[in-house]
């Protein structure tokens, strides 16, 4: 790919990410006022809400107020959580790994299994088969995640008790080494599997219907013609070719893998940013939420790029 | 002078004419909804949650705001006085459950109104003006499709929440006003595209050399021909407000004056309603959300085929 094309993809996910800077700033100016918000959080005194007035422009204008704002979010500094006075990027950093453990895992799972039931489904179509999987993941794709995982912990945790129902390790186990690893991984089972099963049906619908689309081009009857065995003709042709928006796909639905995150992390207790997005809620900690928001936004950007630059390698007619 | 039975007989065949000529419309504009099995059981789902919803209060065997619900009963499974059991605060659960079809009707429908007038008139100024307008708007329209909608509508919700007592419906209109504000630009980007290509149709051009103000011909020629496409964007963006309203109230954004199927699960889940084993506490609300949805983007999807002859084909 040329380096002007990359170029320009770059300056645009910046330019993005600069409107997400401005409209946090704006929104929090037009639903509320900074500074009497401070005035809830707990652990500043009077002496200390002064100072983060002055520091961050509170009590001059618009303009300056907003050019701290950037200079300070740029830096990393989020501001303060109400609830404990730690700093907000301190708190995220924390509890960002937790999470990205269970997209990582999650989102790899099902992009394996997700393609390979569409590819399933898209083969046999209108068959017994087909039709189990496409309706199928309908209905997994209308739950609710959060709900997925209380059925989830209903029946491994509770009704068949072989899984713990939540949070990352036994409450007051002192293991380390190993025994941690095993104890962590055990807790992480039912999370994972909902982040997987809630990713999945999109991901087989994708792959289905892109599969069918692949069958009517021209390329698989010459294929099949030319006396390629069919499963030649779906390793070598069908998969590939139909993969490729899938990937696009994975890559841009990543805003809502963040969304069913939160809400799965909420179930299962897991320390994670959904854990923490719900502590803030019951907290009213506008900075950790203001802090959720930017975090996840410049996720969402930068894997949109990613996925950019990906999909402009994987497919030929752009690369050239 | 008295009308003799012919004139009579003559303004009975014209009104039943009149009617059963109404009723065919309403039947032709169905059938492409009602051909699909998917559409029949959309229409089926939608028409039931409906009726639940405006004549929930009727229905319900108990009225569980008032004072007197509350018993020392909690938790109990389904018994013939209670057919779902009871909450942790001994209310009926039936009761609650059939309350919150209105919330998730109310969110649903008027979250999906806000967004589809915004897009609509987004994506006709965009597509319609073209050159630095279009450039402009479709600019804000890929920022918009950034925002990951869970994060930030939990942060305006929660922002926008310190102000509900000043609006009607208080945290319910400031779920609508979240859900509705950051749904949008999907449906601007698919009627700016309908517009382009209709923009150059003979009929713009006719209302154009017959001097039609640009505005004009934007809500008189653009618009209606959008409509069906909006309409059908509008009902599957229905589904998706619901779950974001579940969503957002089963992380405590929810009306605390209102029952809802997210805050029933969230209060089932604090309440320890799956250790318990409390099955008809906890299955009923996520079932109700999973068919609501379902039942939206069955239509929804239903309707697309009509304006659209490369998915007809598909099926």
């Amino acid at each position: 790919m040329r380096l002007r094309s990359i170029l320009l993809r770059i300056g645009s996910a910046v330019v993005t990410l600069v409107f997400v800077l401005v409209f946090n700033f704006f929104l929090f100016r037009a639903v509320g006022d900074p500074k009497t918000d401070l005035a809830r959080n707990p652990h500043l005194t009077l002496a200390g809400q002064q100072a983060v007035i002055h520091e961050r422009g509170l009590d001059r204008s618009l303009w300056v107020q907003f050019e701290r704002y950037v200079t300070q979010t740029l830096r990393g500094d989020l501001g303060s959580s109400f609830a404990n006075g730690e700093p907000v990027s301190h708190v995220l950093m924390q509890a960002l790994p937790n999470t990205l453990i269970l997209i990582g895992i999650g989102t790899v799972l099902a992009s394996v299994i997700g393609p390979w039931m569409g590819m399933v489904a898209g083969w046999n179509r209108g068959r017994k088969r087909d039709t189990f999987l496409t309706q199928g993941s309908v209905v997994l794709y209308s739950m609710p995640e959060f709900w997925m995982g209380m059925l989830l912990i209903s029946l491994f945790a509770v009704a068949w008790p072989i899984l713990p129902t939540g949070l990352h390790v036994t409450p007051g186990s002192t293991v380390t080494g190993v025994g941690h690893l095993v104890d962590v991984a055990r807790h992480a089972v039912l999370p994972i599997t909902t982040v997987t099963l809630s990713l999945l049906a999109q991901y087989t619908v994708n792959m289905r219907s892109s599969v069918i689309d692949v069958l009517h081009e021209d390329y698989i009857l010459t294929a099949r013609a030319i006396g390629l065995s069919p499963l030649q003709v779906r390793r070598r042709h069908v998969v590939p070719n139909a993969l490729l928006p899938v990937v696009t796909v994975i890559g841009l639905q990543f805003g809502l893998v963040l969304g069913g995150v939160i809400t799965i992390e909420a179930v299962f207790s897991w320390p994670g940013l959904g854990q923490l997005t719900l502590t803030a809620i019951d907290n009213k900690d506008y900075p950790v939420l203001q802090g959720l928001f930017l975090l996840t936004s410049a996720m969402v950007i930068l894997f949109n790029l990613l996925t950019d630059l990906l999909y402009s390698r994987l497919d030929p007619r752009i690369r050239d | 002078m008295q009308p003799s039975d012919a004139h009579l007989e003559a303004a009975h065949v014209i009104v039943a004419t009149d009617r059963a000529g109404r009723a065919r419309k309403l039947g032709r504009a169905l059938h492409p909804v009602l051909r699909t099995r998917q559409g029949q059981i959309g229409v089926v789902v939608l028409t039931m949650l409906i009726v639940v919803a405006v004549f929930g209060t009727w229905i319900a065997p108990q009225d569980p705001n008032a004072p007197t619900s509350f018993s020392s009963q909690i938790l109990t499974g389904p018994s013939s006085s209670h057919w779902l059991g009871t909450d942790e605060n001994g209310r009926d659960v039936l009761s609650e459950l059939i309350l919150s079809t209105q919330t998730s009707m109310l969110v649903g429908f008027v979250a999906a109104m806000v967004s589809s007038v915004i897009g609509t008139a987004i994506g006709i100024i965009a597509g319609f003006s073209g050159g630095w307008v279009d450039r402009g708007l479709t600019l804000l329209d890929d920022w918009f499709l950034v925002l990951p909608l869970v994060p930030i509508t939990v942060l305006a919700a929660s922002l926008l929440g310190q102000r509900a007592n000043g609006l009607p419906l208080g945290q319910t209109m400031v779920l609508i006003i979240v859900i509705g504000a950051f749904g949008w630009a999907g449906t601007s980007r698919i009627v700016r595209s309908e517009v382009m290509s209709l923009k150059r149709r003979e009929f713009v051009e006719r209302s154009r050399a017959l001097g039609a103000s640009n505005w004009r011909i934007m809500s008189h020629d653009i618009l209606p021909n959008v409509m069906p496409l909006v309409l059908a964007n509008a009902v599957i963006y229905v589904s998706l407000a619901i779950l974001t309203e579940s969503t957002l109230s089963f992380l405590g954004l929810g009306d605390p004056n209102r029952f809802s199927w997210g805050q029933m699960l969230e209060h089932a889940q604090g309440a320890g309603a799956m250790a318990a084993g409390n099955w008809a506490y906890y299955l009923p609300p996520g079932i109700c959300i999973t068919v609501a949805v379902l039942g939206f983007s069955f239509v929804g999807h239903s309707i697309e085929p009509m304006f659209d002859p490369r998915l007809r084909e598909r099926r």
